[in-house]
């Protein structure tokens, strides 16, 4: 690994996972990278994947169930119960004051924060199992995604990044 | 407090070479930083810089990438344009305010 100057050069970014909470740290870092003038690649895989669907990308909901860490109304509240956790309009709740308070710090909706990554000259590519699973097409996918990478492919161009997985 | 010597002009400054008294900064401060960071100020760098000055003077804090893109109507490429590797950064370094100190 390539650490010259105790500086990074260059991170590769997985992600895996298609919550709000799944999603956005992995943009965050490469954004976060393209600021600090640090090479950025994003690998978007498994349900991962949804941060890049033309489609669904801007319907990105944090998981009310199965997170032990939720609580309501806020960060300090009261933990939430898994089964209301499970009660519909839950998860898109939580989902709208959870953006509420991320547009108050200028985060980005999803579909803007990947072209803002994008035309800082971050590069987005797509999981080519994942896609071949899902059915998909590059048509499904949004402008910025830049290829559908096999895994051999993604560790080619990762050659001296700090592979992060989220 | 470290000081230096640029263009003609005394500035203090912290460890990491940002201002911290803007009433020292002016234009040839400004094109000094600049030259130092590898850049030479043009009127589009100039639009960037007078509107970091103009939001951290109503806000108290330098604008993020997408204040820039949505109040200030630069874009990010832009921006990446003008201030290669570390925008904000740099401008905000240039601009003669202190180093962000938001993630996004």
């Amino acid at each position: 690994m390539d650490n010259s100057n105790g500086k990074i050069k260059k991170v590769s970014i997985i992600v895996s996972r298609g919550s709000l909470e799944g999603i956005y740290p992995g943009l965050i870092m490469a954004n976060g990278a393209r600021m600090e003038g640090i090479e950025a690649n994003l690998f978007f895989t498994f349900f991962g994947l949804y941060g890049i669907l033309k489609r669904y990308m801007g319907s990105i909901r944090i998981s009310t169930v199965g997170n032990p860490a939720m609580r309501v109304p806020d960060a300090k509240g009261f933990p939430l119960p898994t089964f209301l956790g499970a009660i519909p309009g839950m998860s898109a709740f939580a989902t709208r004051m959870m953006n509420k308070e991320m547009a108050k710090l200028d985060i980005p909706p999803v579909p803007e924060f990947v072209e803002m990554i994008h035309d800082a000259g971050g590069k987005i590519y797509a999981c080519k199992a994942t896609v071949d699973m899902f059915h998909l097409t590059t048509q499904d996918f949004c402008p910025q995604m830049d290829r559908v990478l096999t895994v051999g492919e993604f560790y080619e161009l990762s050659a001296g990044a700090q592979i992060i997985f989220t | 407090m470290p000081q230096k010597q640029i263009n003609g002009f005394n500035i203090d400054i912290n460890d990491e070479g940002y201002m911290t008294n803007h009433a020292q900064w002016n234009r040839e401060v400004a094109a000094a930083l600049a030259q130092e960071a590898g850049i030479t100020l043009t009127d589009a760098h100039w639009r960037v810089l007078g509107f970091i000055d103009k939001d951290f003077k109503e806000k108290g804090v330098v604008a993020g990438m997408r204040r820039m893109n949505k109040v200030g109507g630069i874009p990010t490429k832009e921006l990446y344009a003008l201030f290669p590797d570390g925008p904000i950064k740099k401008a905000a370094k240039i601009a003669g305010y202190p180093k962000p100190a938001s993630c996004v």
